[in-house]
């Protein structure tokens, strides 16, 4: 956090939890599915159940997911647009034990087959926590220099990403890794101070045991 | 990496210099941006702001509901033909405090200060003291960044949603920042940015978030009329050097337990206080 996560993000109102804060949260969500959205589950909880229409948070969400920024006033239509460019979105309410009261459950299913299951919670002034990712806990912000690697759960794979990054000169801030269990599917979360090459995140795109690697930037969504 | 600052780790970083040159040092280190970065960003944010007050003065502006929207311009009007009781000063700042809010629940495009929900109070107060007593842009800007850091520490220490722990989280955080603010802009030292925030906070604590059918406008957008004049009065205290007799950080601390402690009902479900008063729930127009 900063002091632009306090004064800001100039947005699109009324909420910042429930506007900036989903529409940040769909946006991120595009980013990680790394493809264009064409079918959408939405689950809201708690008190996104329960005034997601009054504030526009579906709106947010669609808006995020068409790959809109915060302040884009087409925010205020974007159901509609979401619907001429054949997205379908539906949103239904959910319970999630322990969540945040602003939290989302989203289903993704893009234009090239990739799917993508997160859960985020939009924790205030429009600042927002991954805390699941295709069934993985995690938690993470994304307003750091993010790199998130799905892998196989196999010795060597941490080397090999850690490795990439130190021949860029990459120093890692903050490295979450989660599995499923052992040899099963695992995800890392790596904070960055800095931005490494293209060559090097197809590097490790490479590797072997890694299936995808994302990279945010800084503030990005 | 991380500037998540108690205010007195702020007021300490300060020591004799102005709460806003410790912001200003730590987004520098934090961001890796040169000084000018950060105040042009910041001058960008201030000019969002005159936009939004511009946008929310409209006497024809109605939000979706047609619940708010358009009264900004009345209490302008009060305020301009020298009738308020809050005038001069305070009176301009309650008028664009109320443009910005209405704005917001508007659609308008805002700058979230820290919520979007509380958005009028920190520029309604600054944007006043700029036009009413000649403040220079760049020491408004300073102004903003002491508002910022006394806004990282509530958000650290408690948190900045209605959701979470009541509208003092947010009209009350953002009545704290705006004091802050307000003794910067009169040179007060850091420590008494600190101690106006904690009385702007205590005079708030326990606000709950009952927002009328769910929506960021009834009570929403009057809570920060009220929440900019308690900012001015919080500040005019320190200045006038009465001390707040508890330590500021305590007072945060304070108010994320009577956050915790608000029922479901009252944290922006749209259920308990004036949400629940059958008047308002039927009326859907000014």
């Amino acid at each position: 956090m900063d002091l632009f996560d306090i004064i800001g993000p100039v947005m699109i109102g009324p909420s910042s939890s429930h506007t900036a804060g989903a529409a940040r949260i769909g946006l991120m969500a595009r980013i990680i599915l790394g493809d264009e959205v064409v079918h959408a589950e939405v689950g809201f909880h708690g008190s996104f159940a329960k005034t997601f229409h009054g504030h526009g948070t579906d709106r947010a969400i669609a808006s995020g997911l068409m790959g809109f920024a915060v302040d884009d006033p087409r925010m205020r239509d974007a159901l509609n647009i979401a619907e001429q460019a054949g997205m379908k979105i539906h949103f239904y309410p959910v319970a999630i034990r322990g969540a945040h009261p602003n939290t989302v459950r989203l289903s993704l299913v893009g234009a090239g087959g990739k799917t993508l299951e997160m859960e985020a919670a939009s924790v205030g002034g429009g600042n927002i926590r991954i805390r699941k990712l295709d069934g993985l806990p995690v938690d993470f912000t994304g307003t750091e220099n993010t790199m998130i690697v799905q892998h196989h759960d196999e010795p060597g794979v941490i080397a090999l990403v850690t490795g990439a990054l130190a021949s860029d000169r990459i120093n890692i801030a903050t490295m979450q890794v989660y599995r499923h269990k052992l040899g099963g599917t695992a995800v890392m979360i790596l904070e960055l101070d800095g931005v490494p090459e293209e060559a090097t995140i197809e590097q490790i795109r490479s590797e072997p045991g890694v299936k995808s690697v994302h990279f945010l930037h800084r503030r990005m969504g | 990496m991380t500037m998540d600052y108690t205010l007195r780790e702020w007021v300490e970083m300060a020591g004799i210099q102005p709460l806003s040159q410790a912001a200003l040092k730590a987004q520098m280190e934090e961001s890796g941006s040169t000084e000018e970065e950060v105040n042009a960003r910041m001058r960008f944010m201030l000019e969002c702001m005159r936009e939004a007050v511009q946008d929310g003065m409209q006497e024809n502006l109605r939000s979706v509901s047609g619940m708010t929207g358009g009264q900004a311009s009345k209490l302008y009007r009060r305020y301009a033909n020298g009738h308020a009781f809050c005038g001069g000063l305070l009176g301009k700042a309650t008028a664009y405090a109320l443009a910005t809010a209405e704005s917001n629940a508007c659609m308008g495009k805002i700058v979230a200060a820290p919520t979007a929900g509380a958005c009028g109070v920190l520029p309604g107060a600054i944007l006043a003291c700029m036009e009413e007593r000649n403040i220079s842009e760049q020491r408004a800007v300073n102004a903003l960044l002491t508002a910022a850091a006394v806004g990282i520490s509530i958000a650290t220490e408690a948190g900045i949603a209605g959701a979470e722990g009541g509208c003092q989280e947010e009209c009350g955080a953002a009545a704290a920042m705006t004091a802050a603010a307000l003794v910067e802009l009169e040179d007060g030292t850091a420590g008494e940015c600190a101690e106006a925030a904690a009385f702007a906070i205590m005079n708030l604590m326990g606000l709950v978030c009952d927002p009328v059918g769910g929506l960021v406008e009834v009570p929403c957008v009057y809570r920060n009329v009220g929440a900019v004049s308690i900012a001015f009065s919080a500040a005019d205290m320190v200045l006038s050097g009465i001390h707040c007799p508890i330590d500021p950080d305590e007072v945060i601390l304070a108010m994320k337990e009577v956050g915790d402690a608000l029922p479901g009902s009252l944290r922006e479900t749209g259920e308990g206080g004036c949400a629940g008063c059958p008047s308002v729930c039927s009326k859907q127009k000014v």
